[in-house]
C-alpha cells in the first residue's frame, strides 16, 4: 500500500471538491438547513391541543389532575362537560381535540394504591397530532403519578422497591420536554452522514467512469485498495467536518448539546461510515452514469430512513416489518447516537449496537472491495 | 527488473480473440511491433482497434490466444506492463475542473514519480505541449488540441518505453493533427515505441508500419510503401471522372475488377494494358460521359478500400 498515492489522490478529490460550488453547497450548507427545517418547520411539536374534561370523579385529586394537564402548556382547557353523551358530539364537530376523561373512583383508587385509571378520547384524523398529544398525556399523567408515589413514599418513610403504576420504559426523562427537535437532531445528524457519504462516495467514483479517467486510472500502478481508499477517505472526512457543523448549530442555536461523549459519538460515526462508503463503493460498481448512480442510491434511502427509526419509532411497526429493521445499519446507528446524545451512553450500554454496527460495516466493505475489480471487463 | 531492454519486440500478439457474449470483437489477431517504431492500428469504426489496445494494456482480459507487451505476458504480468507504458485512451481523459499543472503532478504522483523528478518532468511536458504560460488554467477551459497534447504529456509522467495512443487526434483541425503528430515523431526520435489507432489515411501514411483490422481481422501488414506496392501488382489504378457517376460506377461494376468511390471520381483497377483505353468505351457505349480517365499511384485509402472490398466478398462467399 502506498500512501503517498493515496495521499495524492486525496488531495485532488478534495481539490475538486473545493472548486465545485454546488458540491460545496451540498455538502456543508445542506446538512444545517436541513436541521433548521427539521428543528424548526417540520417541527413536530404541538401546542394548544383543544381539550374538553369530563371530570366524574370530582374530587381534589383529580381537579389536581386536571390542573396538571392545563398548566403543561400543550392542552388548552375549553369545557367542561357533566355528561358522557356530549363527548362524541365535540369530537365530531371539531371543537376540541380531545377529552380528557376521569372516571369515578380516581382517587379512591389512588389512595389505596391500586392503578387508577385515566381516559383520553383523541380526534384521530390528524393522526400525527393525535399521536403526539397521547404522548404529552402520558407524560403529565406519570408526571402527576410519581409525585403522588414519592408522596406517598415519604409518608411511610418505608422502602418500596417498584412504585405501582410506573413503567420506567415509558418515561420521559430523556426529552422531558417532549422537545422534537431534540428528537431530531440525531436523526438529522444520521441522515446527513448517510446520504453524504454513500452518495458522494458512489458519484464521485462513476464520475470518473463517465468522463473517462478511471481507465485511465486502471492502466496506473495504482491498486484496487488504493484507489477505494483515495475516493473514499475525502468523504470520510468531509463526513465528520458535517458532524462537527451539526454538532456546533445544534448546541448553539437550538441549545441541544450531547449529553454523553463527543469522541465516543465521532468514533462510533466513522464505525457506520464504513457501511455508508462502502455501500457508495457498491453503487459505483453496479452503476455506469451519475444518474444511475442517483437512482441506486435512493433505492437504499428509502428503506433506511423508513425502517431505521428515523420516521417512525420502530415499536409501532408491525411484527414483520419490526424483523426487517434488524437489517437495517441505520437502525443501530440512530439508536447509538440517540443515546449518546440524549442519554449520555457509554459503551457499557451501547457495545451490542457498536458490535453490530463494525459486523455490518466490515462485510459491507468487504463485498465492496471484492465488488470494485480493477479490470473493467 | 530482468527484462529492462531485454526484450524483443515491444509488442507480440498471437491468436489474439475477444469476445463479448457472442460477438467476436477480436478475431486471431497475429501482429509484432518492433521496438522503437510508430506501428498505425488502422480499421473502420468497430473494427476492434480499442478492444485490442486495451487488452495490451490490461484493461479488457484475452477470450483466448496471447501476448506480450515490453517482453512482459499480458494476462499475468499486466501489473507490471503499467508502469512500462503509456496509454491514452479514446476519450482522452483529464480532470477538466483541475488545473494543467494540477493534472501532470496527479498523474505523477499516482505513477510514484518522485517530487524532484516530477518538477523535470512537468517542465519538459509544459515544453513539449507548448503549453508553458497556460500552467494555471483550467484543463477544462483549454482548446480540443491543447488538451490531447496535456493528455499525452500526462500519459508520459513516467518516461513510459512503449506508448498506446487510441485514436488521439479525433475531433481536432489538421492543423493541431499536425502539431500533434509532430510530438509522435520527437517521442518516437526519442526511442519510444509507439502504437497509435487513426481513422485518418493522411496519419497512416506517418507511420513506420501498418496493421489494417476490419471486422476483428487482420486484413493487412507492412509499411505503406509496401502495402502500396502489393496493391500495385494487381494492376493499374485509374481515376475516372464520370456523369452520371452512379451509373458509371454500374457499368464498371461489371467490367473490370475493383472499382469504388472516391469522392467526386471512381477509382478503378485495370490490367496495366489497354485499361485505360477499355474504360472510355465500356463507359461511352453505357452513355455514359467520361471527362477524365487518368493512371494514378495508388494511395493508402485506395489499399484499404480494396481490401475490405475483399474481406466483405469472402465473407459473403463463406456465407
Ligand atoms: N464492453 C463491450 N461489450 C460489448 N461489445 C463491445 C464492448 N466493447 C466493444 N464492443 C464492441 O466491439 C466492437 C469493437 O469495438 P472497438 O471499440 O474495439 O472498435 P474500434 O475499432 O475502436 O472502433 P472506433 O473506431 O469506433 O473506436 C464494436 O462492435 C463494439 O460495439
Ligand atoms: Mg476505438
Amino acid at each position: 500500500m502506498n500512501w503517498r498515492r493515496i495521499g495524492k489522490l486525496m488531495k485532488k478529490e478534495l481539490l475538486q471538491t473545493l472548486r465545485d460550488r454546488r458540491l460545496l453547497g451540498v455538502l456543508f450548507l445542506a446538512p444545517v438547513f436541513q436541521l433548521f427545517l427539521f428543528g424548526y418547520a417540520v417541527s413536530t411539536d404541538v401546542n394548544h391541543v383543544a381539550t374538553a374534561v369530563y371530570d366524574a370523579d370530582r374530587t381534589a385529586a383529580s381537579r389536581q389532575l386536571v390542573e396538571r394537564f392545563m398548566r403543561s402548556g400543550y392542552f388548552d382547557y375549553r369545557a367542561a362537560l357533566d355528561h358522557p353523551a356530549q363527548i362524541d358530539h365535540l369530537l365530531n364537530t371539531g371543537k376540541v381535540q380531545m377529552v380528557l376523561h376521569i372516571p369515578r373512583g380516581f382517587a379512591n383508587d389512588l389512595q389505596r394504591g391500586r392503578t387508577a385509571q385515566v381516559q383520553s378520547i383523541m380526534d384521530g384524523t390528524d393522526s400525527t397530532t393525535a399521536g403526539i398529544a397521547a404522548g404529552y398525556v402520558e407524560g403529565v399523567v406519570r408526571a402527576y403519578a410519581a409525585g403522588i408515589s414519592v408522596e406517598r413514599l415519604v409518608r411511610a418513610r418505608g422502602v418500596v422497591s417498584s412504585v405501582p403504576g410506573i413503567d420506567a420504559r415509558l418515561r420521559v426523562w430523556y426529552n422531558p420536554e417532549l422537545k422534537s427537535v431534540q428528537f431530531m437532531v440525531p436523526g438529522v445528524l444520521c441522515m446527513i452522514l448517510l446520504i453524504i457519504t454513500m452518495m458522494m462516495t458512489a458519484l464521485a467514483i462513476v464520475k470518473e467512469k463517465e468522463i473517462g479517467t478511471l481507465e485511465q486510472l486502471i492502466v496506473t500502478p495504482i491498486t484496487a485498495t488504493e484507489l477505494m481508499l483515495g475516493k473514499t477517505l475525502p468523504f470520510l472526512l468531509i463526513g465528520l467536518v458535517d458532524l462537527a457543523a451539526v454538532l456546533l448549530v445544534a448546541a448553539h442555536v437550538f441549545h441541544v448539546a450531547v449529553a454523553g461523549s463527543v469522541l465516543l459519538l465521532f468514533a462510533i460515526s466513522i464505525l457506520f461510515l464504513m457501511t455508508t462508503l462502502g455501500l457508495g463503493i457498491f453503487i459505483s460498481t453496479i452503476s455506469k452514469t451519475q444518474h444511475e448512480a442517483t437512482l441506486t442510491s435512493f433505492f437504499f434511502f428509502l428503506p433506511f430512513i423508513l425502517l431505521s427509526g428515523f420516521m417512525f419509532p420502530v415499536e409501532n411497526m408491525p411484527r414483520v416489518v419490526q424483523w426487517i429493521t434488524y437489517a437495517i445499519p441505520l437502525r443501530y446507528f440512530l439508536e447509538v447516537i440517540r443515546g449518546i446524545f440524549l442519554k449520555g451512553n457509554d459503551l457499557s450500554v451501547l457495545w451490542p449496537h457498536v458490535l453490530v454496527l463494525a459486523a455490518f460495516g466490515i462485510t459491507i466493505i468487504s463485498v465492496s472491495a471484492w465488488r470494485f475489480q480493477k479490470r473493467v471487463g | 527488473m530482468s527484462n529492462v531492454l531485454t526484450y524483443e519486440h515491444a509488442v507480440e500478439v498471437r491468436e489474439l480473440v475477444k469476445r463479448f457474449g457472442a460477438f467476436t470483437a477480436v478475431d486471431r489477431l497475429d501482429f509484432t511491433v518492433k521496438r522503437g517504431e510508430i506501428f498505425g492500428f488502422l480499421g473502420p469504426n468497430g473494427a476492434g482497434k480499442s478492444t485490442t489496445i486495451r487488452m495490451l494494456c490490461g484493461l479488457l482480459l484475452p477470450t483466448a490466444g496471447r501476448g506480450t507487451v515490453a517482453g512482459l505476458d499480458i494476462i499475468r504480468e499486466s501489473e507490471r506492463i503499467k508502469t512500462r507504458i503509456g496509454y491514452m485512451s479514446q476519450k482522452f481523459s483529464l480532470y477538466e475542473d483541475l488545473t494543467v499543472e494540477e493534472n501532470i503532478a496527479f498523474y505523477g504522483g499516482i505513477y510514484g514519480v518522485s517530487d524532484a523528478r516530477l518538477a523535470e518532468r512537468k517542465a519538459w511536458i509544459l515544453e513539449m505541449a507548448n503549453l508553458a504560460d497556460r500552467r494555471h488554467s483550467l484543463t477544462g477551459e483549454l482548446a480540443v488540441g491543447w488538451k490531447q497534447r496535456l493528455a499525452l504529456g500526462c500519459a508520459m509522467v513516467h518516461e513510459p518505453e512503449i506508448l498506446f495512443l487510441d485514436e488521439p487526434t479525433g475531433g481536432v483541425d489538421p492543423i493541431s493533427r499536425r502539431n500533434f503528430w509532430d510530438l509522435i515523431f520527437t517521442v518516437a526520435g526519442a526511442g519510444v515505441t509507439v502504437m497509435v489507432t487513426t481513422h485518418y489515411m493522411d496519419e497512416a501514411e506517418h507511420c513506420d508500419r501498418l496493421a489494417m483490422i476490419y471486422g476483428g481481422k487482420l486484413i493487412a501488414l507492412g509499411s505503406p510503401a509496401e502495402l502500396k506496392a502489393q496493391y500495385a501488382d494487381a494492376g493499374q489504378l485509374l481515376e475516372i471522372e464520370a456523369d452520371p457517376l452512379m451509373r458509371a460506377l454500374d457499368v464498371l461494376a461489371e467490367a473490370v475488377h475493383d472499382v469504388a468511390v472516391f469522392g467526386t471520381t471512381l477509382h478503378a483497377v485495370v490490367h496495366a494494358a489497354r485499361g485505360e483505353a477499355m474504360v472510355r468505351t465500356t463507359l461511352e457505349r453505357a452513355g455514359v460521359a467520361v471527362r477524365r480517365v487518368e493512371p494514378i499511384a495508388p494511395s493508402l485509402e485506395d489499399v484499404f478500400v480494396r481490401l475490405i472490398e475483399q474481406a466483405d466478398r469472402q465473407r459473403e462467399e463463406a456465407g
